[in-house]
């Protein structure tokens, strides 16, 4: 093997320019990839980071029937205090879930005293929700983001904040309609501004469960969602399909599910720009591959076409088919080796140097997001594998073609 | 003893309408450790017979027996293995791998076809550079010798796996005349020291003097056999 190694990497040296550019252009499409995939895998990471854990959490359930209408906010689709207790025994049975979140989502008027708004509310448990969705108290742009929310006091958007003119330690007043109809009015302090996030729920402002409980008058538990944090967001699937199995089985006298669980790809608009970076992704690739698969044949293509004599010679005395067939896959195989090696070693040098220049960049109404672009090694591993096989693939049609050569034609080849 | 029999050998080449009929009934036999050559006018089928009896080519009709084993019936892979193993080529413009230096054209044929030990290669490739008057040319590159060293380093090659027969097409065509008269002196030192068969095809008189069996062909059919320097006519 070492020889056919020898004599492939001096037919290689012996094209320095060819051998040259291809493996600069099997780098191109390494280094391409290799960038996409760390750029716009640590952009997906962190969008959804920021999603998952400062909004959404991993999975949510809900009474049937809620999300279909959650853009008026129903309070007559809340969990009641049997259905609470029934989920949160059905959670207690996953070891996949970390801790959840009990909500009441509501919608208000916002009063300053001298201008009304509407504002959309999730009313919490502090401690449950900082363990649900820790990265919310990192929202809290001013006032106090320790404890997150006591009782008499209100979390609100920055844009309400901006528009309303309220600031950090102002009286407000909430008034909402409970699902009877009644109006009651609640008067609460401003603890902090809270920065808006793309996606639903991104620009709510956040109230103590107990003070909903007050304002929409009710008198027992009453649950709008029940937001979850795995202990690995890689066991989503699985934990939706056990939550969904399992919560699915309790129907309601009419035979009908009780409860509907959703992850936070059915409830965020992003999981939709995450695909498409995938999309993107895979698409960067395909191409990768088509440039290697193409400069690879071509190369060995003329390779071998540039040999014929040489094949016939060596033909001749005596190497057998398969060897032949080696000798023009190793130089296929070498090249892919050296553009990816080259490529791998320029990538990993631009993402630190990207990494130590803190690059930052805004998404909608964030501002100031830090890049931070990793890959991991399975990530390079794949890609590597990839180009190296495809270099390979690439090659076996001109050395199946050297290696069937007819040894008199090839001799004969001027 | 003869390496070589050849019984109604036929050879034939179809190209669409066209039927060729190379070799049209040939019978022959050459004694191991033989100096013979081939004549015959362009097209009269010596490249063809040579490659034949190089198992290259397989005949279309006839026996062709190569040191004892019939190589009419062998596949690709067979016929690769039996030349690799019995027959050396020495070709007109040489061939010699540009990309290997002298020594490494000469082992190529132990390394790659016969897959010797590195130490046992090492002294077959000096013994046989010694022999052909390059042992200190072995670190050149081809482009870096004469057409007659190459030629030297040609012969070593073919003769460096210890093969029964060795088949020159041509061997002194690119050659100058004092350079020619040498190959051919030193093949036949060759011959001498090793018990190697030389066949030849070739148009080159200095060759063909030497040769101590000339067969010559005429449209695919031998005309006559005789001895080289004057032989007997058949």
């Amino acid at each position: 093997m070492y020889n056919i190694f020898k004599l492939a990497v001096r037919n290689l040296k012996r094209y320095k320019r060819r051998t040259f550019l291809t493996s600069m252009l099997i780098t191109l499409g390494v280094v391409a990839v290799l960038l996409f995939v760390s750029i716009s895998g640590s952009f997906k990471a962190m969008m959804i980071g920021q999603i998952t854990d400062s909004m959404l959490g991993h999975l949510q359930i809900h009474r049937k029937g809620y999300l279909a209408s959650i853009d008026s906010l129903p309070l007559n689709r809340n969990l009641n205090a049997k259905q609470v207790a029934k989920v949160e025994q059905v959670l207690a049975d996953i070891d996949a879930v970390d801790t959840y979140s009990m909500r009441i989502k509501l919608g208000a008027m916002f009063s300053n005293f001298v201008e009304t708004t509407n504002i959309r509310l999730n009313a919490v448990l502090p401690e449950q929700e900082l363990n649900t969705v820790p990265l919310l108290s990192e929202r809290i742009v001013q006032g106090q983001a320790a404890g997150l929310i006591e009782k008499g006091e209100i979390l609100i958007p920055e844009l309400i904040a901006k528009g309303m003119k309220v600031k950090v330690g102002d009286s407000i007043v909430l008034v909402a309609n409970n699902k009877d109809g009644s109006v009651n009015g609640l008067t609460l302090q401003v603890r902090g501004i809270l920065e808006g996030i793309s996606g639903p729920g991104g620009r709510d402002g956040v109230i103590h469960l107990e003070d909903a409980k007050t304002l929409l008058r009710f008198t027992g538990v009453e649950i709008s969602e029940i937001a979850i944090r795995l202990k690995n967001m890689n066991h989503l699937p699985q934990t939706f399909a056990d939550l969904t199995a399992k919560l699915s089985s309790i129907k309601n006298q009419q035979g009908q599910p009780v409860f509907e669980v959703h992850t936070w790809e059915k409830l965020s608009p992003f999981f939709n720009i995450a695909k498409m970076i995938d999309l993107m992704t895979f698409f960067i690739r395909i191409m990768l591959v088509a440039i290697v698969l193409v400069s690879i044949m071509n190369v060995m293509i003329m390779a071998v076409y540039e040999r014929i004599n040489e094949i016939g010679t060596i033909a001749a005395i005596g190497t057998l088919p398969a060897r032949i067939l080696g000798i023009f896959m190793v130089e296929g195989f070498l090249l892919g080796v050296l553009g990816t090696a080259i490529g791998t070693i320029i990538s990993l040098i631009t993402i630190t140097i990207m990494n130590a220049s803190k690059i930052s960049f805004d998404f909608g109404r964030q501002t100031g997001l830090l890049l931070a672009p990793t890959i991991s090694a399975g990530e390079v591993i794949v890609v590597v594998l990839t180009v190296i096989g495809i270099a390979v693939v690439a090659s076996l049609q001109p050395a199946y073609k050297a290696a069937k050569m007819d040894p008199i034609a090839a001799l004969r080849h001027v | 003893m003869s390496l070589v029999v050849a019984k109604k050998l036929k050879k034939t080449y179809i190209a669409g309408d066209i039927t060729v009929n190379a070799i049209q009934g040939v019978d022959f036999s050459i004694e191991s450790a033989s100096f013979v050559s081939f004549v015959g006018p362009s097209g009269s089928g010596k490249s063809t017979l040579l490659n034949m009896i190089g198992c290259l080519d397989p005949p279309t009709e006839g026996a062709l027996q190569v040191a004892d084993s019939d190589i009419t019936r062998l596949d690709r892979r067979e016929a690769a293995r039996f030349r690799g193993e019995n027959i050396g080529f020495v070709f007109q413009d040489f061939n010699l791998i540009p990309v290997l230096t002298v020594f490494e054209n000469v082992e190529y044929p132990l390394q790659m076809v016969q897959n010797w030990p590195a130490s046992k290669r090492r002294k077959r490739v000096q013994d046989l550079l010694g022999a052909v008057g390059m042992a200190d040319q072995g670190n050149k590159y081809p482009s870096q010798i004469s057409g007659g060293q190459k030629q030297r380093v040609a012969v070593a090659r073919a003769l460096v796996t210890n093969a029964k027969l060795v088949l020159a097409d041509e061997p002194t065509a690119n050659l100058d005349r004092t350079t020619a008269t040498r190959i051919i002196d030193l093949m036949k030192n060759m011959r001498d020291e090793f018990g190697t068969t030389f066949i030849f095809s070739t148009h080159d008189p200095k060759v063909v003097k030497n040769a101590e069996i000339i067969y010559t062909l005429e449209d695919g059919r031998l005309k006559e056999s005789r001895s080289g320097n004057g032989g007997h006519h058949v």
